[in-house]
């Protein structure tokens, strides 16, 4: 087994725990900065996708995961994202700042769904931001003035400093930068005392209350960063897709992102980035299957969401900690190994809390 | 002027008086115990300090100055922190975790400055690191201090919960039955440890408990309460005494 020791609390407050963690991590972060050297086009667009992705999940992982707030609209925060970034370009504002005012547009528009919806709880919130959704999938459609409605918008090629991102490469790493950058930042959240009263949050609000946090404030704060983090998601999907239409923002989206987070793993950042390659990885397998499989299944329009669906569920029945965790418990397995026990990461007696303040 | 004061206070639920014209007063520096049996309006008069319910009628008076109104996530910050009956700990987070939750109140850094993570931000999250160090060694809680709470033992989490509330820095703790579900053992440990805090740290405390060994040793004075109704107050003694205690607790009316 690992045992730290601690010498300072720095240790507790810094990234890197140990020097494992400098050394994968460090390992990883070279591997994703040269993976365009030995990939071919296809592929650094399908890594692109899935960074694209992570930053989604990364932006619902701070209400679901972290605040525990279920949102099955974060889609319209994608693609309040996506229209609000190509229309500002097609006005001719410069791509390095059209991008930030897309990410805080779609903050805002949370900022303002959160205020409301802080009041709700549970189910409630979690239908109510659904309906958020359809709302701006009908606005889309309507407003043509700005978003081309059903005949969709061009995405102009991005210019950064006066020169035009043409190569996928260049691409990926404008995404990966801005993926490394938001995940510091969550990260910077989550050893804060912001951080600390989301978690709160999620698994009491009566004693998070009864502790002095403020707890609407932080579920809009929550919604807040997470919709800035969803809708820069969407700017930087725009470029990727190139042309957008309200049908690429609807709920299959959403659900697909918060199989993203379950799957990955609730409550971690890891989570997201794992979520993201699962889900990568089965909208390729899916469109494979789609071959091989007779088209009378193969072509039924309700297969990816119904896969999708099916998949969510069993995670949450079979593996809620999703694929973090089960990793965390395999580690654990062969840390300690051949003295693993099976109860390790059983819970212990759960005490029931019905009568919530009694 | 007393240190905390509750003056007529009624609540009821639907036609049920859950509490029913509660008055008393504690000193500071004192632990003051409500007994009764169950269904007495104990914890409902917590909530209700808590802000968690409204009361009908009647005052909540803390220093002198009316606390009735106050909203729920200020009563900490006026310096009551408090435990629950049930555990309300934040189950996914480690034993670090929830300690600096309890440090909330006196985190004051602009949540602009916590996502930048600058220096300042740093030494202040090293201020709270190490206040939380302090409640951990006062409650030996140091081999847990990573454990996430839904892999640890009852008492363990009764011990962390109390060990939250003391992160406040409160004036006045209430606590919810520290001793249910622990075993004579812990409850005696239970009992050293609230002894130390009103000496040591010089928290006064309001507790609600059922455990009478532990309410003998602990108590400097005793209220007890049946039917939303105040019945006896006094010594430990004389309130165990008292002919409606008695009788409240054989379940008779009284
Ligand atoms: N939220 C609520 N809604 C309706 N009735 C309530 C509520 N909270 C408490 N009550 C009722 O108020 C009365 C007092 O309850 P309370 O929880 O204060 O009792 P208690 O003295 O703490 O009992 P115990 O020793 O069992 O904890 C009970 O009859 C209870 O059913
Ligand atoms: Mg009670």
């Amino acid at each position: 087994m690992r045992v730290l020791f601690k010498t300072d609390y720095n240790q507790d407050i810094k990234f890197a725990k140990h020097g494992g963690y400098t050394f994968w991590y460090g390992l990883l972060l070279a591997a994703v900065f040269i993976a365009p050297f030995a990939l071919d086009t296809y592929w650094i667009n399908e890594l692109t996708r899935v960074l694209i992705y992570a930053l989604a999940g990364l932006g619902l992982m701070v209400v679901t995961g972290f605040t525990g707030q279920v949102s099955l609209g974060h889609a319209a925060f994608m693609a309040i994202g996506a229209y609000s970034h190509a229309f500002l370009l097609s006005q001719g504002v410069p791509f390095l700042f059209s991008l930030p005012i897309a990410a805080l547009t779609s903050g805002v528009v949370g900022l303002m769904i959160a205020i409301p919806a802080s009041r709700m709880t549970g189910l409630y919130l979690t239908i109510a931001s659904l309906a958020f959704a359809i709302v701006v999938e009908d606005v889309i459609i309507h407003w043509e003035s700005v978003t081309g409605g059903n005949r969709g918008m061009l995405v102009d090629t991005p210019i950064l400093f006066g020169y035009e991102i043409f190569e996928a490469w260049e691409y990926y790493y404008i995404v990966l930068v801005l993926l490394i950058m938001s995940i510091t930042l969550v990260l910077n959240i989550l050893r804060s005392p912001l951080g600390r009263s989301m978690l709160a949050v999620r698994d009491s609000e009566i004693s998070a209350e009864s502790l002095g946090i403020r707890v609407a404030r932080t579920k809009v704060l929550a919604f807040l960063i997470s919709a800035s983090l969803t809708g820069l998601a969407g700017g930087l999907f725009a470029h990727f897709i190139q042309f957008l239409s309200p049908e690429t923002f609807g709920i299959i989206l959403s659900i697909q992102l918060l199989l993203m987070v379950v799957v990955g793993g609730l409550g971690t950042v890891h989570g997201a980035v794992y979520g993201a390659i699962l889900i990568g990885f089965l909208e390729a397998s899916i469109s494979i299957l789609k071959d091989v499989l007779p088209p009378a299944i193969g072509n039924q329009p309700g297969l990816e969401p119904g896969l999708f669906g099916l998949i969510l569920v069993l995670f949450i029945i079979f593996e809620p900690e999703g694929v973090y965790g089960r990793w965390l418990k395999f580690r654990t397995f062969l840390e300690n190994f051949p003295f693993y026990r099976r109860n390790t990461f059983k819970r212990q007696r759960s005490y029931l809390k019905t009568e919530r303040m009694r | 002027m007393s240190f905390f004061e509750i003056e007529n206070l009624s609540l009821s639920f639907g036609g049920v008086k859950a509490v029913d014209d509660v008055s008393f007063a504690m000193n500071e520096g004192e632990v003051f115990t409500i007994v009764g049996p169950n269904g007495a309006g104990k914890s409902t008069v917590f909530n209700m300090i808590s802000s968690f319910y409204t009361p009908d009628g009647g005052q909540i008076r803390f220093k002198g100055e009316d606390i009735t109104e106050v909203r729920a996530d200020q009563i900490a910050r006026i310096g009551i922190a408090r435990t629950f009956q049930n555990i309300e700990l934040f189950e996914h987070s480690t034993v670090l975790q929830n300690l600096l939750i309890g440090r909330e109140i006196h985190s004051r850094v602009p949540v602009l400055r916590q996502l930048i993570f600058d220096p300042g931000v740093r030494r202040a999250e090293l201020v709270h690191r190490a206040q939380v160090e302090d409640v951990i060694d006062f409650l030996e809680l140091a081999h847990y201090r990573d454990e996430r709470i839904a892999n640890l033992p009852y008492g363990v989490r009764k011990k962390i919960e109390l060990g939250r509330a003391l992160c406040v820095e409160p004036k006045l703790l209430l606590l919810d039955e520290p001793a249910s579900g622990l075993n004579p053992e812990e409850t005696e440990e239970m009992g050293f440890w609230i002894d130390d805090i009103k000496n040591d740290l010089g928290i006064s405390v309001l507790m609600i408990e059922h455990d009478m060994s532990l309410v003998n040793e602990v108590s400097d004075r005793v209220l007890a309460l049946n039917n939303g109704r105040v019945i006896a107050e006094g010594s430990a003694q004389e309130v165990q005494n008292h002919p409606d205690v008695v009788a409240a607790y054989l379940g008779g009316a009284a």
